[in-house]
């Protein structure tokens, strides 16, 4: 016959944190984490304690000062009076501004070269692994500086667009491309709806938002149309007049105009400066990082089994729907992760700006007023802080697009 | 833990730790080597020449500290600096002596604790433009394009001059002198702004230095010196005292050709006692007794410093202007050796 009893109730001994494996893990945690407070209040306090003996505080009171110092390129109002918080805007914007533009160009440069390496044609896959090689193996900074030489040196000055033996000229009266930068004709409304010009633009975007969600729209319809019929209409001339109609007419009616750029005196002045410094740190980050791009796209695509081009090959697919409908969204799953690093590498590469004179974020808080106002604690930190909400918010971006392309399990 | 996290903290102790300790004259002389901050090459301020041995009217500075502290002119490191680098160098320890055609204003001294011991080079901004431009006068500069060294006073100077003649520039914020040469001369930018000294010594290693003029106007007070951490008065005096014996040398007419016999004894007790053959005055430094006669032979009194790297005679022919004695109507006034 046997009993059931409970088993005998242990009590807990202060040995069992060592021996028991139950306990053991939470008690090496939380000896961890404990060291980990100790190492982190250690240093606070010797930087605070090493400050006082240098008699330094951290005070954030010198940015509601005057900057002092004019900056070449600013998407707001700025001049030398305005406060160093604001030449930090300044300095912010231009950081956004490249770093956006450098993502959109590295991904075009990285997924052409990324497709055409795998190409059957010998001549062109080589020529893409050259450009691959040559561009991720040297510095980005001496891409920068290369760019920026070449541009300087090659292109002519304004100078030389002066008086009737004019050695260089303008491309159709209306772009000049200079070693200071492009100028490009700027769009103006004569009659604008609006007084504000900038309300003049937001009707202009607000048409375009207008005209995408109708293509949407018509895009919707027509795969309901070729689902249902097996036929798709051609949607390319409705879309088209969506897109182009509105925004035509409301240019016509408010009266579209370009302001051309003009020699005078020491500088091209009118239209729209796209800067020197802009054009070669846009670039020399786009063709870099473009590289990068390319692998991981390369990467991607042969992560897709042959099976499946085979599979659509069979169905009489032609290879250019094959790679768009079959292979390329398949691959964005591989691709899209470390496509996230290389967005977050371009956007920490821009810091390399003050190389080629461009007022990113790091030129002037970290630069100039850091050196002027010798707040060199207080401007890092403000750096870092930039720099990690920046990545943070790329890196979140990133992920819910991510999580909308991966695959949907059940 | 996780092992980045215990690496980035130790270079942050690294970093905590590295306050500036007192008693530089202390370390100079453990180290027997002199720290100096310098440019990062300026021909005739400090740059090296062809046998790679650093050389200009800065160096001769640096030159003249380390013979009077540790004997021996060469015992010197020589620390390449840009605007930017130069204070942090400075304060955390990694040099003893910045000489870096530097200007004295009041929050570098106050705010940012360092300590100006002297005056080498009374200076102003000045501007260059090519010749073939037709400018005459700073003030039909609207609108041009300005190369400015980022991180010096000058960027701030440059841009309360255009706004108080109510016209406009844009600037191009460059690192070194160097990149400032090359842009200038590639046409990225009409004008050069600078320390005119500094401008000076830029044209003269142009290709062709007559097409380039320097503008007359001269739009701010740019007094350079050497200068030490705050705090260590005594490796200050020594800095100080050591370019002041330069001076007072040219005053007192102590030359490199008649040093030796100087040395040996004067009747003018001011020479004895700086020289050593008189006085202590050596000892009150912490130095030995003979300090500034070793300093003074090196390259000599500050006229011949002057004459050999950036006079009248050199490449650069910069006059004496300002930088003339007292008694000859510029301002140097060294105070007495008593």
């Amino acid at each position: 016959m046997s009993t059931l009893t409970d088993p005998p109730k242990e009590s807990f001994r202060l040995s069992m944190l060592i021996h028991d494996t139950r306990y053991r893990s939470l008690t090496f945690q939380a000896i961890a984490a404990v060291v980990l407070a100790l190492c982190i209040w250690y240093l606070g306090n010797n930087l605070i304690q090493n400050l006082r003996a240098a008699g330094l505080n951290i005070s954030y009171g010198f940015l509601a000062d005057p900057a002092g110092y004019d900056i070449n390129q600013r998407l707001v109002e700025y001049d030398s009076q305005s406060s160093h918080a604001r030449a930090a805007l300044v300095g912010v914007l231009n950081t956004l501004l490249v770093a956006v533009l450098a993502c959109i160009t590295a991904t075009i440069f990285g997924v052409i070269a990324g497709v055409l390496r795998l190409s059957q044609n010998w001549l062109v896959s080589k020529v893409m692994a050259v450009y691959v090689e040559i561009f991720r193996n040297i510095p980005v900074l001496i891409w920068i500086i290369i760019i920026f030489t070449i541009m300087t040196a090659v292109l002519p000055g304004p100078r030389e667009f002066r008086g009737d033996d004019a050695t260089s000229s303008m491309l159709f009266d209306a772009f000049a491309f200079t070693n200071r930068g492009i100028y490009t004709p700027a769009p103006y409304f004569e009659r604008g709806i609006f007084g504000s010009v900038t309300l003049n633009w937001l009707l202009v975007v607000a048409v375009l938002v207008g005209s995408f969600l109708g293509a949407r729209k018509i895009n919707t319809w027509a795969t309901a149309k070729q689902e249902a019929t097996g036929l798709r209409p051609n949607t390319l001339p409705i879309i088209l007049g969506v897109w182009l109609v509105p925004v035509l007419l409301l240019m016509l009616i408010m009266g579209l105009s370009w302001e051309m750029p003009e020699l005078k005196g020491f500088n091209f002045s009118g239209g729209i400066k796209i800067g020197g410094p802009l054009i070669a740190l846009w670039f020399a980050l786009s063709i870099y990082t473009g590289a990068f791009i390319a692998e991981n796209v390369r990467s991607g695509i042969q992560a897709i089994s042959k099976g499946q081009s085979e599979a659509a090959a069979a169905l009489g697919l032609r290879q250019g729907r094959i790679m768009n409908l079959v292979i390329l969204p398949q691959a964005l799953r591989v691709i899209i992760p470390p496509l996230i690093s290389q967005f977050l590498n371009i956007t920490k590469n821009s810091s390399l700006a003050i190389a080629v004179g461009y007022a990113d974020i790091t030129a002037t808080l970290g630069g100039i007023t850091l050196n002027q106002t010798g707040r060199a604690i207080e401007c890092v930190l403000l750096l870092m802080l930039f720099y990690l909400t920046a990545s943070l918010l790329i890196s979140m971006g990133m992920n819910i697009y991510n999580s909308s392309v991966k695959l949907k399990e059940r | 833990m996780n092992n980045s996290v215990f690496f980035g903290a130790l270079t942050v102790a690294g970093l905590a730790a590295g306050a500036a300790a007192a008693g530089t004259l202390d370390d100079v002389k453990a180290r027997d080597k002199l720290n100096c901050g310098v440019t990062t090459g300026l021909v005739g301020f400090a740059a090296p020449n062809a046998n790679g041995e650093w050389e200009g009217f800065d160096v001769a500075i640096c030159r003249a500290v380390a013979a009077a502290v540790l004997g021996d002119p060469t015992k010197v490191e020589f620390v390449p600096t840009t605007g930017k680098t130069r204070f942090t160098a400075l304060a955390s320890g990694e040099i003893d002596l910045l000489a870096r055609n530097t200007t004295w204003t009041f929050s570098r001294d106050v705010d940012l604790k360092f300590e100006f011991v002297g005056v080498n080079y009374y200076d102003g901004q000045g501007f260059m433009v090519p010749k073939e431009l037709g400018v005459s006068s700073a003030k039909e500069l609207d609108g041009a394009t300005v190369c400015i060294q980022t991180g010096t006073t000058t960027e701030l100077n440059l841009a309360d001059f255009f706004r108080s003649n109510n016209i406009s520039y844009e600037p191009v914020p460059i690192e070194t002198n160097a990149e400032a040469q090359q842009q200038y001369l590639a046409g990225a930018c009409d004008v050069y702004t600078t320390d005119a000294s500094g401008l000076a010594a830029t044209r003269a290693t142009f290709d062709d230095p007559t097409a380039h003029a320097v503008l007359p106007e001269i739009i701010s007070k740019e007094p350079l010196g050497p200068l030490v951490r705050h705090g260590d008065s005594e490796w200050g005096d020594v800095a100080r005292w050591t370019l002041n014996a330069l001076i007072a040398a040219e005053e007192l007419g102590v030359t490199s050709a008649n040093l030796s016999e100087m040395a040996s004894g004067t009747g003018n007790p001011e020479i004895n006692r700086l020289l050593g053959t008189e006085g202590n005055l050596g000892e009150m430094l912490g130095l030995e007794a003979d300090w500034a006669l070793k300093a003074l032979s090196v390259g000599g009194n500050y006229g011949e410093v002057f004459a050999k790297n950036i006079g009248e005679d050199t490449p650069i022919g910069l006059a004496r202007g300002l930088n003339a004695q007292w008694t000859n109507g510029g301002l140097l006034y060294a105070p007495p050796f008593r």
